[in-house]
């Protein structure tokens, strides 16, 4: 039972990050309908341009809200310059838009800061959270700041003017630009706003597997599962499924014999596979009906 | 008179651009090996062998309209199939290419029961898993006695058969050729047929599909089959002339690559399949040769800039192009 719990909490610290990456993907589906591929990327090379940033001498905070700010706009310039052009192309197309984008910035990442491990201050500092307990003051602090974000997306969302616009986009585009809803710059918003939770994201998880080019390549994938099993419209979701991965992911490889740990993450993603044969639109997703 | 009508339609059938194309391509594809050195014949071989996976995979997605990343866990299969089959139990190579594409084929149907309920964004999710599953399952330790863990499989190069005097690099190229272009008009006649109209139409409108009493369960799976077939015959062939296959192989990349090669050579367009299969090939030893240290960036910037010239694959800029020449001429008489 001690072993159990112990796995539960450890399960839990890394789904941390998996909810991070979770939420992040969420966002950006709900704001341009598709799946970015290059999420994790993005996320990968602004957690660099804070690296770079703190080389420089900034303090941590100022860093911290600099890299979202330069994310958001760099969000935004990718959007009107690789997929404004393409509007109208084939959503595989745009599926392929997003690998082409996957291998720049990855490519681009090694090349200006090259593929040696970086370490990445720990804002929340490392000790653990009470006595002897697998989780550490930055794991709690990773889930506040999550929680922080959650709280003001759900309101930006829910209350404000720019967020319904931004639903409606999602949901409807030839209906909301006959409302006189600027379809195109929301879409291009709703990147930036990717982008920008994608920093935050990257920031608050550097710490833990430290700062290299290939970093996200694994948390994406868990990332991706834990937002589909959440349901890919709810950030809430997102966030649940996120940690429920990474204690799958911890409970199979320790409690199945033989082949848990070597398979632990074929573990994971079999049962993902199984929650959406039953679910299929996730545990907390709404099922979207379509007019025919 | 009945001779002098043969002869109007061979002579309609030339003057259809298709048809002269795919002669003056296989005339070409033929007369190849004697002129290439053997290691462009070996990419070439490699090349059209990626033509037939991605070919599967148009089956499934460019048709059918069920998204996969998951097609190199069937290349996987077919390739172990190969490799196992003839390391094992030394049988003869051509018998594992039938084999292979059996055991693809029920695999594939099997998976295609609960991918059933999945769609879209869902779907590709739980294609992806299987991709990324899949080193691992060959590297895990109950398997390893017969996929050799880590290390994989070596396997010998066949000779020509029958003394005929090819090397055994021309040898598997003609095989590939042969194999391919069977393939492509299995795929050709299967998609003019009633049950190729039943899979598109399920792609295009599936409860206008059911309402005219189309199976879209049966019809869903067994595209899922033929599809994983396609795949893991070319996996198998892959294996025969790379003689070596191993867990790393057919990481998810390779997934991803072959659905690069999917939309580049033109969704839902089976000749589309080779180029598709010429640019997973070339592209990226392209993009090395341009900057080392860049390479995939410069695949990337790439991959962008085809999608901008021709958004559809190159089937649509063929397509496109076809068009205005012939309305062009039309003007012109």
């Amino acid at each position: 039972m001690e072993l159990f719990l112990q796995q539960v909490i450890a399960g839990l610290s890394t789904g941390g990050i998996y909810a991070c990456m979770a939420l992040a993907i969420v966002m950006i589906y709900q704001a341009i309908d598709q799946l970015n591929f290059a999420q994790g990327e993005m996320a990968m090379f602004s957690t660099f341009i804070a690296w770079q940033l703190l080389q420089w001498g900034l303090p941590y905070w100022v860093a911290f809200f600099l890299t979202i700010a330069i994310s958001f706009l760099v969000g935004i310039v990718i959007e009107r310059v690789v997929f404004k052009p393409l509007k109208s192309a084939p959503v595989l197309s745009h599926v392929v838009i997003f690998i082409a984008l996957f291998g720049i910035l990855n490519s681009g990442a090694g090349f200006i800061w090259d593929f040696t491990v970086k370490t990445f201050p720990n804002p929340f500092g490392t000790k653990p959270l009470f006595g002897q307990s697998v989780i550490s003051i930055h794991d709690a602090g990773m889930i506040v700041v999550i929680s922080i974000l959650l709280v003001l997306l759900f309101a930006f969302f829910r209350y404000t003017r720019v967020g319904l616009a931004m639903r409606a986009t999602a949901a409807n585009p030839d209906s909301a630009r006959l409302v006189g809803i600027r379809v195109g710059w929301m879409i291009a918003l709703g990147w930036g706003m990717a982008a920008a939770i994608g920093a935050v994201a990257g920031m608050m998880i550097a710490p833990v597997v430290f700062l290299e080019p290939n970093m996200m390549l694994s948390i994406l994938l868990y990332g991706f599962a834990g937002a589909v099993v959440g349901g890919l419209t709810s950030p809430f979701g997102a966030v649940v499924g996120g940690f429920s991965v990474g204690v799958i992911e911890n409970l199979a490889g320790t409690f199945i014999p033989y082949v848990g740990r070597e398979l632990k993450l074929t573990i994971a993603l079999a049962l993902i596979v199984a929650v959406l044969t039953v679910r299929p639109s996730g545990l907390f997703g709404r099922v979207v009906v379509t007019r025919v | 008179m009945a001779q002098s009508r043969e002869w109007t339609n061979v002579h309609a059938a030339l003057a259809r651009p298709e048809v002269t194309l795919t002669i003056v391509v296989l005339t070409v594809a033929i007369v190849l090996p004697f002129a290439v050195k053997s290691f462009v014949l070996f990419q070439l071989t490699l090349a059209m062998i990626y033509g037939v996976a991605i070919l599967g995979l148009n089956l499934l997605t460019g048709f059918n309209g069920q998204f996969s990343l998951g097609h190199s866990a069937f290349f996987a299969l077919g390739a172990y199939t190969a490799a196992i089959m003839m390391d094992h139990f030394e049988i003869a190579y051509y018998w594992t290419l039938p084999a292979a594409g059996l055991i693809c084929l029920v695999f594939g149907f099997l998976f295609g029961l609960p991918a059933l309920r999945l769609e879209g964004i869902y779907l590709a999710l739980a294609t992806f898993s299987l991709a990324v599953a899949t080193p691992q399952i060959l590297k895990s330790t109950p398997l390893e006695p017969w996929t050799g863990g880590v290390q994989g499989i070596v396997i010998i190069k066949p000779d020509a058969p029958f003394g005929l005097p090819l090397s055994s690099d021309q040898w598997l190229y003609f095989l590939t050729l042969a194999v391919v272009v069977l393939m492509f008009v299995c795929a050709a006649n299967l998609i003019d047929s009633r049950t190729g109209r039943a899979i598109i139409a399920i792609r295009d409108h599936p409860i206008a599909a059911r309402a005219m009493g189309i199976n879209i369960a049966f019809y869903k799976s067994v595209t899922f089959g033929v599809s994983a077939l396609y795949t893991g015959v070319a996996g198998a062939l892959g294996a025969i002339v790379i003689q070596f296959v191993a867990p790393d192989s057919f990481t998810f990349t390779f997934a991803i690559a072959l659905f690069v090669g999917l939309v580049v050579g033109g969704v839902g367009s089976i000749p589309g399949a080779l180029f598709g299969g010429l640019f997973v090939l070339f592209v990226p030893n392209i993009a090395e040769q341009v900057s080392k240290g860049l390479a995939g960036a410069v695949y990337g910037v790439i991959l962008i800039l085809v999608i901008y010239l021709m958004p559809s694959g190159s089937a649509g800029l063929v397509r496109l192009i076809v068009s205005k020449v012939t309305r062009d001429s039309v003007q012109q008489t």
